[in-house]
């Protein structure tokens, strides 16, 4: 009898299931290509255009501004800035209330618009981010700064645009340390350098008097570790960009190779040869302990630590062929991760803490590849003649590293350039720098 | 003289013969008969053009399993329950000689009817199939009962065959187009055939629009694809984003019948606020975006009731490197 019952209950519900089920499609694709955004020059009245003429020597520093974004945007790769002559609406108008119709005419699916003032030595600039499709307002801020940050305004609008329509934060207001390289192959003269990661803003740090290596960023900070020789002893100096204040954090013996910061910036690590053996250490910035990781007669450098502070990555020839390895923090379960053909160098963990990337060699040619933090899923993104020294951008989603060209007998044709990728491998620029550079690395965002 | 005459025919059949028997070119070649190539009949909404990503995969078998079902549950549609009572007796023996009818001329038609049926024999409904058009003819004969008698012969006559060819008819909805095409023009030619024609195309209506027996829950492949295309098109997924198992937006759709949005929601719409989850909200926004661009959708011509009301799983993560 229950038996019954429970059959007609089932049924019954069945029935009333099937009926009530909607169709459900599935979306697996879409289209990859770049966002189309219109960026409308930030509109600025003629009292303010004087006013900046007077101070920062630019009339309009709106459309300026504007051109910072649009610029940041379209080297990301995901943001394809309409051309501004395909406007249909004025700034002053379309900062109030923009008429969707002209925009979504154009194809636009977003727009930026703005309005930028400037009085009592004080520059004001207010942006809205709009949806087309929906016709609405997605975001609105202001800025209030001195006038000569105008570049940096622009930075900031881009990441905050950025961060709203793709969902993790930007990387345009950042710089990037790097050695300015010049003269002959043989003879060259290095010194410390810094931009906006755009390009713009180069300043030297170093005259150029001593060999300047591998400088690094604290990720917490605007501070700077890098090695440096003096006298022929490789030194590990401190370096705070915004005072200047330099000083050395050691002396180690023998060859000392590619300091680093902790994420938490409270330590460096390092790998420098003690006895004629290459290996890990960290030393604490505050009580200056130096602490051995690793203690093996192989030779291990490199080291890169996780995000959370609890694994280091690092490469050794441990197993014959330089590969790379990570353990933990404390050195413990040391593993091997690489198993491709070819040498693998220079592991860096993903500010977002899901990849590693790496430099390999293989029949004389560079990659710069990443691969997940068990050593599974590894890309390749580009290969060149040679290239190295990967760096990541503070949302882990773009590159920089440098490449060299091959020079003739007579030692012409030399030359090294910063390039980017990002992480699809199809969006590879070169980043302008005045002189030939390697060795760069890409700062924390300095708005946070 | 005869002798000649002898010798010279008889010389004249052996050269005949050894031409025959012995000369290659003169001997007829066999026949090359070409094996038999068996040949699947499918409808079209079966099979899709569109290459479709691993996840798909599974929701396209599962739909192709319903499909399966559908096919072999159409032909018996619920009408034919409804008229059940009015069934007329005389119709086995018609059923009995459209069978024999059937079964003697060996056509393709037959074939697929045969093995449709077969199909069917696996459905506990046989008999219900076979009265299906009945009833509606007789309310149809109702006004020609004022014709006289020899009329009344000459259209039970003609009815014969065509009651058969109905039977026929219900297999697939091809076949029935294709037969409607003949009857009307056979209803050119022969007026009497004219009514019954016109029943067929009501019939036909009745059963493209308010079939009851219709599942309402899926959509055929082919329209699904066409759905598919289009969104694909309009979605400009944000590259930027991470993999997270996050990446899955539902929204559930409401149409008019001319394709364009009436109500759009939002099925998980309390993610969009929360903080923690910016990359839920930009991965809803275009699919937001999605939508507004693929407005109004194209939609299939017929069945509303169907594509009316829809869910649409927008799923970034195969594209997103999951």
């Amino acid at each position: 009898m229950f038996r019954i019952i429970n059959l007609t209950f089932i049924v019954i519900l069945l029935t009333i299931t099937r009926a009530n089920s909607l169709i459900e499609i599935d979306i697996t694709r879409g289209n990859l290509d770049p966002l189309p955004i219109a960026v409308s020059p930030l509109y600025q009245d003629d009292k303010s255009k004087k006013n900046s003429i007077n101070e920062i020597k630019i009339e309009n520093v709106g459309s300026e501004i504007s051109s910072v974004v649009e610029n940041n945007l379209k080297t990301s790769g995901l943001f394809n800035p309409l051309s501004k002559d395909a406007f249909l609406q004025k700034p002053d108008i379309a900062h109030l209330k923009p008429r969707f119709e002209d925009w979504a005419l154009i194809k636009a699916q977003a727009l930026i618009t703005g309005k930028v003032t400037m009085e009592n030595k004080k520059l004001k600039v207010e942006f809205r981010l709009w949806d087309i499709l929906a016709g609405r307002e997605m975001m609105a801020l202001a800025f209030t700064t001195v006038p000569s940050n105008w570049r940096r305004v622009g930075h900031i609008i881009s990441d905050k645009v950025y961060e709203r329509l793709t969902g993790e934060k930007g990387y345009f207001d950042t710089r990037i340390i790097y050695v300015s390289e010049e003269g002959p192959k043989t003879a060259r003269v290095k010194k410390l350098a810094i931009m906006d990661q755009d390009g713009f803003n180069n300043k030297y740090l170093t005259l150029g008097n001593e060999l300047v290596l591998t400088p690094r960023f604290n990720p917490t900070s605007q501070m700077v570790t890098y090695l440096s020789y003096f006298k022929n002893l490789p030194r590990v100096y401190l370096l705070d960009i915004e005072t200047g204040t330099q000083e050395v954090v050691g002396d180690f013996p023998g060859m000392t190779f590619a300091p680093r910061f902790s994420p938490d910036g409270k330590k460096i690590i390092m790998s420098f040869a003690k006895d004629g053996n290459s290996d890990i250490y960290t030393m604490d910035l505050e009580n200056r302990i130096v602490e051995r990781i690793t203690n093996h007669p192989s030779i291990d450098t490199s080291p890169s630590y996780s995000p959370d502070n609890k694994f280091i990555t690092f490469n050794s020839d441990r197993s014959g062929f330089q590969q790379i390895y990570i353990m933990k923090a404390d050195g413990s379960n040391v593993k091997r991760i690489s198993f491709g053909k070819g040498l693998y160098g220079t592991p860096v963990w993903s500010p977002r803490g899901d990849l590693i990337a790496f430099t390999k060699l293989h029949k004389g040619k560079f990659y710069i590849g990443v691969m997940r933090t068990d050593g599974s899923g590894e890309r390749l993104l580009t290969e060149n003649y040679y290239q190295e020294a990967p760096s990541w951008s503070p949302n882990g989603r773009v590159l920089i590293f440098y490449r060299e060209t091959k020079s003739n007998d007579k030692g012409e044709g030399f030359s090294a350039k910063l390039w980017s990728i990002d992480l699809t491998g199809y969006n590879e620029r070169q980043v302008q720098t005045e002189t030939d550079a390697s060795d760069p690395s890409w700062s924390s965002l300095l708005s946070n | 003289m005869y002798r000649g005459l002898l010798i010279s025919s008889g010389f004249h059949v052996a050269i005949v013969m050894v031409s025959i028997l012995a000369l290659p070119f003169v001997a007829k070649k066999p026949l090359d008969i070409p094996p038999l190539i068996s040949v699947e009949l499918i409808q079209i909404a079966e099979k899709t053009n569109i290459p479709f990503a691993p996840k798909a995969s599974k929701i396209i078998e599962k739909a192709k399993k319903e499909n399966n079902k559908l096919l072999s549950e159409q032909a018996p549609p619920k009408k034919v329950k409804k008229d059940k009572k009015k069934e007329v007796q005389t119709d086995k023996k018609k059923n009995e000689i459209s069978k024999l009818a059937s079964k003697k001329t060996p056509t393709i038609e037959n074939n697929i009817e045969k093995l449709k049926k077969e199909k069917l024999n696996a459905v506990p409904l046989p008999e219900k199939e076979k009265q299906k058009i009945q009833p509606k003819e007789e309310k149809k004969q109702k006004p020609s009962k004022e014709v006289n008698d020899e009329n009344i012969k000459k259209l039970v006559e003609t009815k014969k065959p065509l009651l058969d060819e109905k039977k026929v008819k219900q297999v697939s909805e091809f076949e029935k187009k294709d037969k409607l095409d003949l009857n009307e023009i056979a209803a050119l030619i022969d007026k009497k055939k004219e009514n019954l024609a016109e029943i067929k195309q009501d019939e036909d209506k009745i059963s493209q629009s308010s079939d009851e027996t219709m599942d309402y829950s899926t959509l055929t492949l082919s329209e699904e694809d066409a759905l598919k295309a289009q969104i694909f098109t309009c979605w400009s997924v944000p590259i930027g984003l991470p993999f997270s198992e996050d990446l899955l937006v539902r929204v559930k759709l409401q149409l008019k019948p001319d394709g364009s949005i009436e109500k759009l929601e939002m099925l998980d719409h309390i993610k969009m606020n929360t903080p923690g989850k910016e990359k839920f909200r930009t991965l809803a926004d275009s699919v937001r975006r999605a939508i507004q661009l693929c407005n109004p959708l194209k939609v299939p011509t017929s069945g509303y009731e169907r594509w009316k009301n829809m869910i649409l799983n927008f799923d970034a993560r195969d594209m997103l490197g999951g």
